[in-house]
């Protein structure tokens, strides 16, 4: 009976699998992106893009791929399909990550040796603005609505509110010390944001812009100083967010409504950034110093994978 | 050339945007007034040529401290000025350091030796003292200095982020050569201290009394002068740089060396790249023009520090900016992947320690498994007990 529940699971699993994703993710070290295929649990291939690549995403139709390689200084346009380099867009210095609006028509870049945001106009590919902010921009956002970006800058410590429309910088939130990543709700009312430094994930009411969570981690066994949240991620009905804790080696599972931590799941070694596949069932994380990423079940909250990819993964996009 | 034009423009912009939008960047409100105090140095004997004498060592440290806490002013409407005091060589300190006082600054990065800090700590009645030169274990230890923060590692943090390192290779057999200056018999002093306490044992002392003259003593007198019971490391005390670089690879027995040269401890290094620090290694450079030192990391931290409480408590009286370094608070970000905060014990800033040879970082303790029941940033140099300051 048990044997049979197993088949059969594993038979619908693999079913629901037939229409397979592939999984990209930039090598920081060797100026390249792994193409994965998650199911089979295979690394495709290797294709080289540039000079130390680190933020990732594709565009709205998925059929290009956007790609910072901030030691070339540009964010570089790969044709998903044929993964040919077809384009590269101003930048400006030192892009490490960048947001696209949800229109697909405007990118956001972070120019950390800079304290700028290059806004990129994507149709025209033109830098259409630099905005200032604060010293060492890195994590960066998009409201749903398009009517904030965010901006978090590491040694400033602060989230900046970036008005969609004109880019002026409208409001300014202080926050914990070295804010790396930072994501919205589906929803658009909260923002999230990482503190690498102190070792707290914020939650920020969009309408207040002020913090009205602070949710701490802690793992038995492990010092505190090894929990470096990183990445984070909400599903789309804000059911569960989930972060990358850097050198904790864990991504951690958060109640989105309670904020209650409900689990951490040991994945590789230096955990950075997270994604989505398409239907939400799986996440995917780049685990920055054991050269791999990890696959995590969401339905059984449980990694079944982990692939070796190249030296130093840092960001994922998925393609359906 | 496109940088500066950018910035050229963008200043005036800025500006505009200050004065005229409103909410996001906020009016400049409150000035925020910080003193450097140094004086000229006597250009030392190099060794090479390869490292040549830097006069502005610690300064630029500030400026970037100073640019950064702009940056960050420009959206909480405070500004930072930094005050350069740099005494000709000869002159008092003392009158330099009253002239401050008397001028109202509250807020002094001072880049002096020990015996300079001392004197005008005992004139010193309002300000708040950043000491970004100084590894002196007394200051931190026995003769505690009231309202003066040390933001270099002691030579007792030192010491003992080797030791650690030197236990986890089980490299425990140590033969120590102590240089002629009083400064590398201190050094001397706080290796002896953490060889007993991490259980490592000194088969060997000596005194480098050699001359310094590399084509008669290096290849035919090292040989000789390092022939003593088998050891595992060879630890030198040389903080000028006299003799020390040649020692590796001319020694008796096949041995490294760790301590001033070879495997050195320090605040920073240019091969420091994690947590973000290759972002601060770029941004020094630009503004300098070359690389960063130990005393330009110090004066940065001091400088940031006070960004820190500026921004997050508005206040820059100096009573209540020590109050809140050493509140619990304040977490200091030190581009060494832990928080930074100060010992109220001792003004001392907690921070890891790298150990670095020429052109790699080895690692940076407190290493794993030296356990602390605070902060294991503690398990480096003088703890609470240990210390004798009020």
């Amino acid at each position: 009976m048990e044997i049979k529940a197993i088949l059969l699971s594993t038979l619908l699993l693999s079913a629901s699998l037939a229409t397979a994703e592939t999984v990209f993710v930039t090598l920081e070290k060797d100026n390249a992106i792994a193409v994965v295929d998650p199911i089979a649990g295979k690394l495709i291939k290797t294709v080289y893009v540039g000079q130390r690549p680190r933020g990732i995403a594709l565009s709205k139709d998925q059929q290009t791929l956007y790609i910072a390689t901030s030691d070339d200084d540009a964010v570089i346009e790969v044709d998903a399909n044929t993964l040919q380099v077809k384009g590269k867009l101003p930048s400006g210095e030192d892009p490490e990550t960048f947001a696209i609006n949800r229109l697909g028509t405007r990118m956001y870049v972070s120019n950390e040796d800079d304290n700028q945001v290059t806004v990129i106009d994507l149709s025209s590919k033109q830098a259409i603005q630099q905005v200032a902010v604060g010293v060492e921009p890195e994590g960066i956002a998009v409201s749903p609505d398009g009517k904030w970006i965010v901006s978090a800058s590491e040694t400033t410590n602060m989230v900046h509110w970036i008005d969609g429309e004109n880019h002026e910088i409208k409001a300014n939130t202080l926050v914990d010390p070295r804010p790396r990543a930072l994501n919205f709700t589906a929803d658009g009312q909260q923002l999230w944001v990482t503190s690498e430094i102190d070792g707290t994930l914020m939650v920020i009411d969009v309408a207040s812009k002020e913090i009205v969570q602070r949710v701490r981690f802690s793992v038995p066994g492990l010092g505190q100083e090894k929990i470096q949240p990183v990445g984070v991620v909400i599903d789309d009905k804000r059911q569960w967010a989930y972060v990358a804790l850097g050198p904790a080696n864990r991504v951690a599972v958060v109640n989105a409504q309670t904020f209650e931590v409900e689990k951490y799941l040991l994945v590789g070694a230096r955990v950075w950034n997270l994604a989505f596949s398409p239907a939400q069932e799986r996440l995917y994380t780049t685990n920055g110093v054991s050269h791999d990423i990890s696959i995590i079940d969401l339905e059984s909250h449980k990694v079944t994978k982990s692939i070796a990819v190249g030296r130093y993964p840092w960001g994922v996009a998925v393609k359906p | 050339m496109i940088f500066n034009l950018l910035r050229l423009f963008l200043l005036p912009m800025l500006l505009f945007v200050a004065l005229f939008s409103g909410q996001g960047l906020a009016e400049t409100k409150q000035e925020i007034k910080i003193a450097y105090l140094t004086q000229e140095k006597q250009v030392p004997a190099a060794l090479s040529n390869l490292e040549p004498f830097i006069a502005d060592k610690g300064l630029q440290g500030a400026l970037l401290g100073i640019k950064d806490n702009n940056t960050t002013g420009q959206f909480t409407g405070q500004s930072y000025f930094l005050k350069q005091e740099v005494v000709p060589l000869g002159a008092d300190v003392k009158l330099a350091f009253s002239a401050l006082l008397k001028e109202g600054y509250q807020l002094i990065i001072v880049n002096l030796p020990a015996a300079q800090l001392v004197q005008i700590q005992q004139l010193n009645n309002q300000a708040l003292l950043f000491d970004v030169a100084t590894r002196t274990d007394t200051f931190r230890q026995s003769q505690c200095l009231q309202d003066v923060l040390h933001i270099l590692p002691s030579r007792a943090m030192r010491a003992d982020a080797l030791a650690q390192y030197m236990l986890k290779k089980r490299w425990n057999r140590w033969f120590l050569v102590v240089g002629a200056t009083p400064e590398d018999e201190l050094y001397a002093r706080a290796i002896r201290r953490s060889a007993k306490r991490f259980g490592m044992k000194i088969i060997a002392e000596k005194k480098w009394l050699h001359s310094y003259d590399a084509r008669r003593t290096a290849q035919s007198d090292i040989p000789v002068f390092t022939q003593v019971d088998d050891y595992d490391v060879l630890v030198v005390a040389d903080e000028q740089g006299l003799f020390g670089e040649y020692i590796s690879y001319r020694t008796w027995l096949p041995r490294p060396v760790i301590g001033t040269q070879g495997l050195v401890a320090t605040a920073w290094h240019p091969t420091h790249e994690q947590w973000g620090a290759v972002q601060i290694q770029n941004r020094f450079k630009a503004l300098s023009g070359r690389q960063m030192e130990e005393e330009d990391y110090a004066a940065y931290l001091a400088a940031r520090a006070i960004g820190e409480t500026a921004t997050r408590t508005q206040s820059v009286d100096p009573t209540q900016v020590k109050a809140y370094l050493f509140s619990v608070r304040f977490k200091l970000q030190g581009y060494k992947g832990k928080p930074l905060s100060f010992r109220a014990w001792n003004g001392q800033l907690r921070q890891p320690v790298l150990l670095a040879a020429p052109t790699s970082l080895v690692v940076a303790p407190p290493l794993e498994g030296f356990l602390h029941p605070k902060n294991e940033l503690d398990t480096l140099g003088y703890d609470q007990p240990e210390t004798h300051c009020q």
